[in-house]
C-alpha cells in the first residue's frame, strides 16, 4: 500500500530531474561551444540601440537593464490604458445587452459577436496597416478641438507643462487619503447614529478644491505646449512641441480594448442576470430608491459574479499586449526578447527574464484581484 | 376634435392621437431627411440655425418626433410594439435615434465599398478601377491564402489528410457497443498517433512515391487548421494527465502538475514561441535539428495543455462524489476507475469547454508568424508587400476577418448549444 503511494511520486521526481538535467547539460555544452557563460552581467553593458517610444529618458548609451525597464514600462502603459478603457466599454456594453431597447440590445450583441470572433492579431494589423494608414499626411491633417492633429504619423496633442508638479501631486495624494478616512468616519457615524453624510459630494469637493488651492497659494502653474507644424524641406514636415502619441500605441490600445471589452461585457451581463428578480423587488419594497437598489443590492452581488472571470480578462489583456511586437510597438517582447537578444545572443537568460516578468505581472494582478474578491465575498459565519 | 381642445401638455395622450402621430412622424422624417441630405448631397436644410444646434438637429428632431408618437394604448398594434421596444423614455428615444443615424451614416458607404463599387472580374491589378474593394486581389491570391507555398499539384494531399482525420474522429461516434468502453482511450491515445502518421507520410511526404514538401512551404489557412487541430489533439492526453495529477493525493505529483499549469498559463504565447524558436535549440544536444513546425506545435501543445487541464479539471469536479465511491466499492483501482467510469462522463461534460479552448487556439494561431511560419494572416502580410499588388491590405484583412469570423462564430454557437443541452440533462 505504501509502495503504491511512493512509487508514482518517485517516478515523477525522476522524470522531472532527468528532463531538467538533460536540458541543463545540453545548455551548458552549447553555451560553452559558443563561448558564452551563463550570467546576467550583460545587463550592465551598453545597449547601443535606440527605442522609438520611451516613457523614461533613454538612448543608445544606456544599459540593457535600462532598455528592459523601457520595454516593461511600455508594456505596463498599454496594459493599464487597455484595462481601464476595456472595463468602461465592457460595462456599458454589458448593461446595453440587457437594455429594454431593441436597437440598443441588438447593437450591443452585434458588437460583441463581431469583435470577439476575429483573431486579435488580425485586428491589430487591421487598425495599424489598413485603418490608421488611411489618415492624412502631416501637412494635410485638419486641426481637431483647436489643438490636436490626427495624422498618419500619430496623434499630436497639447502637452501640459507644469511648474511645481510635485506640490500638485502631493496634494492629490493627500486629498485621496483625507477622502478615505472621511468615508470611514461617515460609515462609522451612520452605523452608530443612523445619520447619513453626503459622502460623495463632500469627497468630490475635497478632490477638486484641494488641488485647485495649490494653483492659488502653492505656486503651481500649468501651461500647454501646442504642436505647431514646421516645414523641414520641400516635402517633409514635422511638429514642434506638444505630445506625440505613436500610431502603434493607438492601434494596439484600440484593438486590445475593443477585443477584451467584448469578454468583459459578457461577464457583466452574466453577473447582472445572475441576480434574482426577487432581490430587486424586495429591495424596492423596503423603500429603497432605484439608485440605492442598484448601489446597495444589485451591484454588490453582481460584482461577486463578475470579478473572477474579469480578472482572467485583465490577465489576458496584459499577456496579449505582447502582440505589440507584431507592429513594432517597443514593448517588453520587442525591445528585450527581440532587439536585445539579437545583439547579445543570450537566448536563455533573456527569454527567461521575459517569461519571469510576465509571470510576476500575472501573479500580481491575480493576487490583487483575489484580495478584492475576498473583500466583497459573502461574509459567511 | 377641434383645435381648441388641443392641449399641448397632453400632446401624447391618446385623445390627440392623430395630431401627435402626424406631427411626430413629420418631425422624425425631417430629422432623418436632414441627416441624409447633409451626408450624401451636401445640402443643409437647417443652415439658418446656429452651428452647434445645426449639428444636432437630426437628433433633436428625431427625439421630438419619437416623443410625440409615444402614445399609451394608442390602439395601433405596430405603434404600441414600436414604443415598447425602442421608445420607452426620452433617453431611450435619443439612443435609438443615434443608432438609426449611425446606420444611415455607416451602412451605404460600407455596402458600396464591399459590393456595389467593388471589382470582381479580371485577373490583374488594372482590372480594379472602381472606388470599392478589389476582390480580384483575393481571387488571384486565393490559392496561396489557402495552401501557402505548397505545390499546386500536391494540394490534394493536404485535403486528403484533413478528410481522413475527420473520418477517424467521427469513427468514434459509430463504434460498436463492444468497443464503447475504450472510446476515451481511442480519442486520447490512438487518434493523436494516427494523425501524426498521416501528417508525416501524406502531407510531408518523402516515401510511397510522394514528393517531399518541406514544412517551410506549408502555409495559408490549411496551416492554421493543421497547427490548431493537431495541437488540440496532442494537448488532450497531456492536459488529461495534468488534470488528474492536479487532483492527485500525492504531493509531488500534485505540486509539479500545479506549477506546470500555472507557469504556462502565466506567460504569453508569443514568448513561448520565442522560446521554441531561439531557446529550445540551446537545450538540445549539439547538432540535433528539430523542424520549425514541430517545435511550434510542441510549444503550442504544452501551452494549450495547461488550459485544457483546467477545463478537464472542471469536468472532473462537476461529477458527483457518488460516482467515485461507487467505482471504488466495485473494487476498481485508480486507473480502471478513471478509464471506465470517471473520464467517459467527465469528458462528455467538458466538450463545450474544449470547443472554447479550440476557438481560442484558432485565434492564437496567427502568432506563429514570429517564427517565420506563414499561415493565413502571415500570407496576407507577405502578399501585401508584393510589388505587383501594393495597396490592397484592407481587402486582405477584411477577407481574413470574414473567414475567421465564420469559423469562430459557428463554433462558439455550437459550443453554446452543447452547453445548453448538457445543462438540461443534469
Amino acid at each position: 500500500m505504501k509502495l503504491k503511494k511512493i512509487l508514482p511520486q518517485l517516478l515523477t521526481l525522476l522524470f522531472i530531474i532527468l528532463v531538467f538535467g538533460f536540458f541543463t547539460m545540453n545548455a551548458q555544452e552549447n553555451m560553452g561551444a559558443r563561448g558564452l557563460e551563463f550570467g546576467f552581467g550583460f545587463l550592465k553593458t551598453q545597449a547601443s540601440f535606440d527605442i522609438q517610444f520611451s516613457l523614461i529618458d533613454y538612448d543608445g548609451s544606456h544599459t540593457y537593464a535600462r532598455a528592459y525597464l523601457v520595454g516593461l514600462l511600455n508594456t505596463l502603459l498599454v496594459a493599464f490604458i487597455g484595462i481601464i478603457l476595456a472595463t468602461l466599454l465592457g460595462a456599458v456594453v454589458g448593461v446595453a445587452r440587457l437594455s429594454p431597447n431593441y436597437l440598443i440590445r441588438k447593437t450591443a450583441s452585434f458588437y460583441i459577436e463581431f469583435f470577439r470572433n476575429i483573431p486579435l492579431l488580425l485586428q491589430i494589423f487591421f487598425w495599424y496597416f489598413a485603418a490608421l494608414r488611411a489618415l492624412p499626411m502631416l501637412e494635410d491633417a485638419p486641426m481637431l478641438l483647436n489643438s490636436s492633429f490626427m495624422t498618419i504619423k500619430g496623434l499630436y496633442a497639447p502637452a501640459p507643462i507644469w511648474t511645481n508638479f510635485d506640490v500638485f501631486f502631493t496634494t492629490i495624494i493627500t486629498a485621496m487619503i483625507i477622502i478615505f478616512f472621511f468615508a470611514r468616519y461617515a460609515k462609522k457615524k451612520q452605523e452608530q447614529e443612523g445619520k447619513r453624510l453626503p459622502v460623495f459630494f463632500i469627497s468630490l469637493a475635497i478632490f477638486i478644491f484641494l488641488p485647485l488651492l495649490t494653483f492659488l497659494i502653492g505656486g503651481v502653474d500649468l501651461s500647454w505646449s501646442y504642436p505647431v507644424i514646421r516645414q523641414m524641406s520641400q516635402s517633409s514636415y514635422t511638429f514642434d512641441g506638444g505630445l506625440k502619441i505613436p500610431p502603434e500605441l493607438i492601434a494596439l490600445t484600440l484593438a486590445l480594448t475593443l477585443y477584451t471589452a467584448t469578454f468583459i461585457a459578457e461577464n457583466v451581463r452574466a453577473g447582472i442576470q445572475g441576480i434574482g428578480k426577487g432581490q430587486k423587488e424586495a429591495a424596492a419594497s423596503i423603500g429603497l430608491t432605484p439608485n440605492q437598489v442598484l448601489k446597495l443590492v444589485i451591484m454588490p452581488q453582481a460584482l461577486r459574479i463578475i470579478i473572477p472571470p474579469t480578472t482572467n480578462q485583465y490577465l489576458n489583456l496584459t499577456k496579449n499586449s505582447s502582440l505589440a511586437a507584431a507592429i513594432a510597438y517597443p514593448d517588453l517582447v520587442l525591445v528585450f526578447a527581440g532587439t536585445a537578444m539579437m545583439q547579445t545572443g543570450r537566448a536563455i537568460e533573456i527569454v527567461g527574464i521575459t517569461m519571469a516578468t510576465y509571470l510576476t505581472i500575472s501573479l500580481c494582478i491575480s493576487l490583487l484581484m483575489n484580495w478584492y474578491n475576498k473583500r466583497i465575498a459573502i461574509q459567511e459565519k | 376634435m377641434s383645435i381648441n381642445e388641443f392641449n399641448i401638455s397632453k400632446l401624447n395622450h391618446h385623445k390627440n392621437r392623430n395630431i401627435s402621430l402626424i406631427l411626430g412622424v413629420l418631425f422624425f422624417s425631417v430629422g432623418i431627411i436632414d441627416f441624409y441630405l447633409n451626408n450624401y448631397f451636401n445640402t443643409n436644410i437647417t443652415y439658418f440655425l446656429p452651428r452647434i444646434i445645426n449639428f444636432f438637429t437630426p437628433l433633436i428632431f428625431g427625439v421630438i418626433g419619437l416623443h410625440l408618437i409615444r402614445i399609451e394604448f394608442s390602439g395601433i398594434k405596430i405603434l404600441d410594439s414600436l414604443n415598447k421596444n425602442i421608445n420607452t423614455t426620452n433617453f431611450n428615444a435619443a439612443l435609438s435615434v443615434s443608432i438609426i443615424l449611425l446606420i444611415i451614416f455607416g451602412l451605404p458607404p460600407l455596402l458600396n465599398w464591399l459590393i456595389l463599387d467593388a471589382n470582381f472580374a479580371g485577373n490583374t491589378k488594372e482590372a480594379c478601377t472602381g472606388g470599392g474593394a478589389c476582390w480580384v486581389y483575393i481571387k488571384v491570391w486565393f490559392n496561396r491564402f489557402m495552401y501557402g507555398m505548397y505545390p499546386n499539384a500536391e494540394q490534394w494531399r493536404v485535403n486528403l489528410t484533413f478528410i481522413a482525420v475527420l473520418v477517424f474522429m467521427a469513427a468514434g461516434f459509430f463504434a460498436p457497443t463492444r468497443l464503447r468502453n475504450y472510446l476515451s482511450l481511442y480519442y486520447v491515445l490512438i487518434l493523436p498517433i494516427i494523425s501524426f502518421i498521416l501528417i508525416y507520410f501524406i502531407v510531408s511526404g518523402g516515401s510511397f512515391g510522394l514528393v517531399w514538401v518541406e514544412t517551410g512551404a506549408w502555409g495559408g489557412l490549411s496551416l492554421t487548421f493543421m497547427v490548431s487541430f493537431f495541437s488540440l489533439i496532442f494537448c488532450f492526453p497531456l492536459g488529461m494527465m495534468l488534470a488528474l495529477g492536479r487532483r492527485s493525493d500525492l504531493p509531488i505529483v500534485k505540486y509539479s502538475s500545479l506549477s506546470f499549469i500555472e507557469f504556462w498559463r502565466g506567460v504569453p504565447l508569443i514568448t513561448v514561441l520565442f522560446m521554441s524558436a531561439v531557446m529550445f535549440p540551446m537545450f538540445l544536444p549539439d547538432g540535433t535539428y528539430v523542424d520549425k513546425l514541430i517545435r511550434v506545435v510542441v510549444a503550442i501543445t504544452l501551452f494549450e495543455a495547461a488550459y485544457t487541464a483546467e477545463v478537464i479539471r472542471g469536468g472532473l469536479q462537476a461529477l458527483p462524489r457518488g460516482q467515485y465511491d461507487a467505482a471504488k466499492s466495485l473494487g476498481m483501482g485508480y486507473w480502471r476507475m478513471h478509464v471506465f467510469v470517471i473520464l467517459p462522463q467527465a469528458l462528455k461534460l467538458v466538450i463545450p469547454g474544449i470547443a472554447n479552448t479550440f476557438l481560442a487556439l484558432i485565434k492564437d494561431t496567427p502568432l506563429i508568424f514570429v517564427v517565420g511560419l506563414l499561415e493565413l494572416v502571415g500570407m496576407l502580410n507577405l502578399a501585401k508587400t508584393n510589388p505587383k499588388w501594393l495597396g490592397f491590405s484592407m481587402e486582405g484583412y477584411v477577407f481574413a476577418g470574414i473567414i475567421f469570423w465564420i469559423i469562430c462564430y459557428s463554433m462558439s454557437k455550437y459550443s453554446q448549444n452543447l452547453e445548453l443541452k448538457y445543462k438540461t440533462d443534469r
